[in-house]
C-alpha cells in the first residue's frame, strides 16, 4: 500500500505518543511540531524505516517569532520521501535563552551547510555539527541579522518614513 | 638494509608532507563567478578543500520581510539569473497557492513555454562553458548567439532580457503578440539545427570524452544524502524531478521524458543537460500549438496591477492600482511551501504570512547551496584543472548560491 500522509502521521504516533505535539496539513503539507530534544529521534525514525524512507532532506531553516515567549524559534525541516512522494514538515520551537538543538548532520550530509545557514542568521546552535561557523556573512559579525529585532536598515535614519512603504 | 633505510625515509616524507596552499578564486577567471576554494595540495593533486562563499550575500531573506509580495519578484530574479524567468513564476506560484488564485489553462500553458526557453538558455551557459573549460571555445561564441535570441523573446514579452520580472502574480501582463510567438516559432524551427552542430562537435568527441568522462562523479546514494536535486541528481541515476513527481503549471499534460545519466560525472552532466534541453523544446512545441484559448491571467484583482489606461479612465482600476503598489491588500495568514525545478534543480520557497503586507518569514531554497556543499569531496584526489570542469559542471550559479 502506497504510503500517505494519514498513514506517515498514524505511523509516528503509534511510536512517538504524546511527543507529537501537534499536527496539521496547512496547504496540504502535513506538519508536526515535536519536542526539540526528540527532533532527530523522530527524523532518524522517518529516514530509516523502509517502509517511510523520508530519505531527502528538502529544506532546513528558522523561523522567528518574539512574541512567543518561551518557543520564540521555530527550526523547520522539510522532508520528503522521493519513493512514496510524501512531503512532511517537522517544527521544533526552541527558546530565545537557549538555542541549542542536535545537528543532522549525522543523518544527512547535506544538512551541513543548511544548519550553518541557520546558525548563521538565527544563532541556533546544532550540537554535534562539525563545523560549525558562519557561511554567508562575515566571520566577525557580532549579530544573527535574521532576528526580528534587528531592523532592515539603519533606524535612526529620518529621511524615510518607513509606515508608507510596506517596512 | 639500504633498502629498509630507504622506505623508512619515505615515510618520514610522508608523514610530515607539506601540502601546498592554493587560493582558487574568488576571482579567478576559470570560476566563472565569485567563488573561493582555499585547496591543499599534493603537486597537482587536491588533497582536501573549503570553500568560502558569501562574497554577493545580499540578505535576499531579509529584503524580502520588508516588501510586498509584487516587488519580491524583482529579487527572485537575482538569485539564478541564467534563468530568472523560472524563479519569477515559481514566486508567483507559491503566492498563488497561499491565496488559493486559480490559473486559466492559458497562463499554465504561456508559463510552461517561459520557463522551458529559461531552461534551454540556463543548460546553454553550463553546457558551453563545459566546453570552453576543456579548450572548445567555438561552440561557446555559437550557441550563445542562441541564447541572445531566447533573451530578445523575453525581452519581446517583457521589456527585460536577464533580470526579466516576468509575469505577475496571476498571470502575464500581457498576451503573447503575434511578433512573440513568431520568434518562439523562428527558435524552434532555427535552434535544433545548431544545436545539432554544437552537440556534433563535442558529445562523441575523443578529446572531449577523453578529459571529462569520470571527472568529479558522485554516486547517486551520495547525491541523494546532500540533498542533491535537478540535472546534477540525475546525472548521478535518480530520476526526480519537480515538474513530474509534484506537476505544476499542467505540467502533466506534456509528454516528456527524464534523462538520466549513471555515474554523475561531468560528462554525464553534460549529456543530461543536452538531452534536457530537447525535451524543453518538445515541451514548448506542444504548448505553443495546444495554446488554449482564454485570457491570460487569473481573477485575482487585489494582486493583479490593472492595465494602465484604465488607471486612467476608472475610478476602481484607480483604487486597486494605489492598493497594491502600497500594499494595501490583505492577506491570508498561513505558511506553504511551493517548488518548481529551476534550471539546476528544486528551487523551493517556503513562505510564512502573517496577514501582513510583507511576508512575515520567506526562505528560499537554492538548489545551488545545498549542492556546491558536495564539491570539496567531488574533487578531492583529482587534478586542479578538473576542479575547474567539476565546478563549471554543477553549474553553480553565485546569485543563487550566496542569496
Amino acid at each position: 500500500m502506497a504510503l500517505t500522509k494519514e498513514i506517515t502521521l498514524s505511523r509516528l504516533q503509534d511510536k512517538f505518543g504524546d511527543a507529537i505535539l501537534s499536527h496539521d496539513e496547512p496547504y496540504g503539507l502535513l506538519t508536526i511540531e515535536v519536542p526539540a530534544d526528540r527532533n532527530l529521534d523522530v527524523i532518524g525514525f522517518l529516514k530509516n524505516e523502509s517502509d517511510l524512507a523520508f530519505g531527502y532532506l528538502t529544506d532546513l531553516c528558522a523561523v522567528h517569532m518574539p512574541d512567543q515567549k518561551g518557543r520564540e524559534i521555530a527550526v523547520v525541516y522539510h522532508l520528503h520521501s522521493l519513493t512514496n512522494n510524501v512531503r512532511i514538515r517537522i517544527k521544533c520551537w526552541l527558546p530565545e535563552s537557549n538555542t541549542e538543538i542536535a545537528s543532522a548532520t549525522g543523518l544527512y550530509a547535506g544538512a551541513n551547510w543548511m544548519e550553518r545557514e541557520t546558525y548563521d542568521f538565527f544563532g541556533v546552535r546544532f550540537l554535534g555539527h562539525p563545523n560549525l561557523k558562519r557561511i554567508l556573512n562575515v566571520d566577525h559579525m557580532e549579530i544573527f541579522p535574521m532576528l526580528k529585532q534587528y531592523p532592515l536598515e539603519d533606524s535612526s535614519r529620518e529621511d524615510k518614513d518607513d509606515r508608507f512603504f510596506g517596512r | 638494509m639500504a633498502e629498509q633505510s630507504i622506505f623508512g625515509e619515505e615515510n618520514i616524507q610522508s608523514e610530515n608532507k607539506q601540502y601546498n596552499t592554493l587560493n582558487l578564486g574568488p576571482t579567478h577567471p576559470a570560476t566563472h563567478g565569485v567563488f573561493q576554494n582555499i585547496l591543499q595540495m599534493d603537486g597537482e593533486i587536491i588533497m582536501s578543500s573549503e570553500a568560502t562563499i558569501g562574497y554577493i550575500h545580499r540578505a535576499f531573506e531579509k529584503l524580502a520581510e520588508h516588501r510586498p509580495f509584487y516587488q519580491v519578484t524583482p529579487i527572485t530574479d537575482r538569485l539564478n539569473y541564467c534563468s530568472s524567468p523560472i524563479n519569477n513564476i515559481g514566486w508567483h506560484l507559491t503566492v498563488e497557492k497561499l491565496l488559493g488564485v486559480e490559473t486559466p489553462k492559458k497562463v499554465d500553458y504561456m508559463r510552461v513555454i517561459v520557463m522551458e526557453l529559461s531552461r534551454i538558455a540556463d543548460h546553454i551557459v553550463c553546457n558551453t562553458v563545459i566546453g570552453v573549460d576543456t579548450g572548445a571555445l567555438t561552440g561557446f561564441t555559437y550557441m550563445f548567439q542562441e541564447r541572445e535570441r531566447i533573451y530578445d523573446i523575453f525581452e519581446q514579452m517583457c521589456g527585460a532580457r536577464l533580470t526579466t520580472n516576468i509575469g505577475r502574480i496571476g498571470g502575464f501582463e500581457r498576451d503573447f503578440s503575434a511578433k512573440t510567438i513568431q520568434m518562439i516559432r523562428d527558435f524552434l524551427s532555427g535552434f535544433p539545427k545548431r544545436f545539432d552542430e554544437f552537440e556534433g562537435m563535442l558529445l562523441r568527441n575523443r578529446i572531449f570524452m577523453d578529459r571529462i568522462i569520470n571527472v568529479g562523479p558522485i554516486s547517486g546514494e551520495r547525491a541523494l544524502e546532500y540533498s542533491f536535486s535537478g540535472p546534477n541528481l540525475r546525472a548521478a541515476g535518480v530520476d526526480y524531478d519537480v515538474r513530474v513527481m509534484n506537476p505544476y503549471c499542467s505540467y502533466n499534460d506534456f509528454d516528456f521524458t527524464i534523462p538520466v545519466g549513471t555515474s554523475g560525472d561531468t560528462y554525464d552532466r553534460f549529456c543530461v543537460r543536452q538531452a534536457e534541453i530537447r525535451e524543453s523544446l518538445k515541451i514548448i512545441e506542444a504548448a505553443l500549438n495546444n495554446m488554449p484559448e482564454g485570457k491570460f491571467v487569473a481573477d485575482c484583482p487585489e494582486f493583479y496591477l490593472p492595465a494602465k489606461k484604465d488607471v486612467y479612465s476608472s475610478m476602481e482600476a484607480l483604487i486597486w492600482h494605489f492598493k497594491i503598489v502600497m500594499g494595501e491588500v490583505d492577506l491570508p495568514k498561513g505558511e506553504v511551501y511551493h517548488s518548481v525545478e529551476g534550471g539546476n534543480g528544486e528551487v523551493g520557497y517556503y513562505l510564512i504570512s502573517d496577514g501582513g503586507r510583507t511576508p512575515y518569514r520567506l526562505h528560499f531554497r537554492r538548489p545551488c547551496f545545498i549542492y556546491y556543499q558536495a564539491y570539496p569531496e567531488m574533487i578531492k584526489g583529482s587534478m586542479l584543472s578538473d576542479a575547474i570542469l567539476t565546478m563549471s559542471s554543477m553549474n553553480v550559479i553565485a546569485g543563487e548560491l550566496d542569496a
